[in-house]
């Protein structure tokens, strides 16, 4: 093993994850001073889909609209909000699509339901599959009838005859 | 045999299936505001800034929002139609600029004070709409994105299709292409001016 290449991935390793910290940090500072706060905005914020990167939190993307919306629900969780109505306040203007988790609904049953009914029919499949296997291989492992094994005495001897 | 079929058809149903969600647009997201009252706001318009402009002025008539700014690429594309449109259709187009400096992206925001913002951003905007042409019957300004937030905005340019009672009837994400404007706004508009 290398050892200088194990520190230098490692001091690398660390810059890139210091510059990040701190960019985000230069980003956002005005809103450390609250660390309560700034636990509820981390979690909402972790729920929420930014529009414009798509598969991304608006906790996670930069994007200029992730930012306002940050700071929306910051302003919000200053207000006194609650987490309830500051979701509601992004699904009233960008619907179910804002939420990460989508709920239950007419629409969104395939999504929940469809793992879920696929897991069964797979489960239901083996069973019936195993079942199978299992009721040939007893069939296979039953003794003989008294008229099968007579038979096959008799073929035995026909072959030890030629 | 039978078993054969079965497992053909379940992968040719999962085939269907994803190729169905591959040709859905994902920047395509419904709007839950389509419906309702169109959100209530008090902006300064770009062409008289010591006045405002809400909503409860177009009270009565029928109208478009234009969701704008001289930074958005698609806005370039769009608008020459726009400006088309409002010399042919008699439906008040209102402009949204939508946050002029600050969605630029060029600019530091943490140095530049507000007042030179508001400068700079009314500058841009006239000069933007002096070079292609005003199709707006008049433009407002959204310096900091908040109504753009109230109004679900998420990818400029954006339009809104609002009725006489105040409610939004349509929105459209992106440029406004003349296929759009002939088979779904200006059906609509009709029939809303019936």
């Amino acid at each position: 093993m290398n050892f200088r290449a194990l520190i230098a991935a490692f001091v690398f390793a660390h810059f890139i994850g210091s510059t990040a910290a701190l960019a985000s940090a230069a980003n956002e500072a005005a809103l450390a001073a609250d660390p309560v706060a700034e636990k509820r905005l981390q979690k909402l914020s972790e729920e929420l889909r930014c529009l414009v990167c798509q598969n991304q939190t608006i906790a996670d993307s930069n994007a200029e609209l992730a930012q306002d919306l940050r700071r929306e629900v910051r302003s919000m969780i200053k207000d006194g909000k609650s987490d309830k109505e500051i979701v509601d306040f992004m699904v009233t203007r960008y619907g179910d699509f804002v939420l990460y988790r989508p709920p239950v609904k007419g629409i969104t049953l395939l999504l929940w339901g469809g793992p879920i009914a696929l897991m069964l029919f797979g489960i239901l499949a083996l069973r019936n599959y195993l079942r199978r296997r299992a009721s040939r291989i007893n069939a296979e492992d039953k003794p003989l009838s008294a008229a099968e094994a007579s038979r096959a005495e008799a073929l035995l001897k026909e072959i030890d005859q030629k | 045999m039978n078993r054969y079929f079965w497992i053909l058809g379940g992968f040719a149903a999962l085939v269907a299936l994803l190729a169905v969600g591959l040709g859905l647009n994902p920047r395509d997201v419904p709007s839950p505001l389509v419906g309702k009252p169109a959100p209530t706001f008090s902006l300064n318009v770009l062409a008289k800034p010591e006045t405002t402009l809400s909503p409860k002025d177009m009270q009565g008539k029928v109208w478009l929002l234009n969701v704008w700014a001289s930074w958005c690429v698609s806005c370039r594309a769009e608008h020459p139609i726009l400006v088309e449109f409002s010399k042919k259709v008699d439906v008040p187009l209102i402009g949204l600029n939508y946050k002029e400096v600050r969605g630029d992206g060029g600019f530091d925001m943490s140095k530049m004070p507000a007042e030179e913002e508001k400068k700079l951003a009314f500058q841009r905007a006239n000069k933007w709409l002096a070079d292609h042409g005003d199709p707006y019957k008049l433009t407002v300004m959204d310096l900091d994105g908040r109504v753009g937030i109230d109004y679900g905005v998420y990818g400029v340019p954006e339009t809104y299709v609002i009725d006489k009672a105040g409610v939004i009837r349509m929105k459209h994400t992106g440029p406004i292409t003349p296929e759009i404007l002939g088979k779904k706004i200006m059906p609509l508009l009709a029939e809303l001016n019936k």
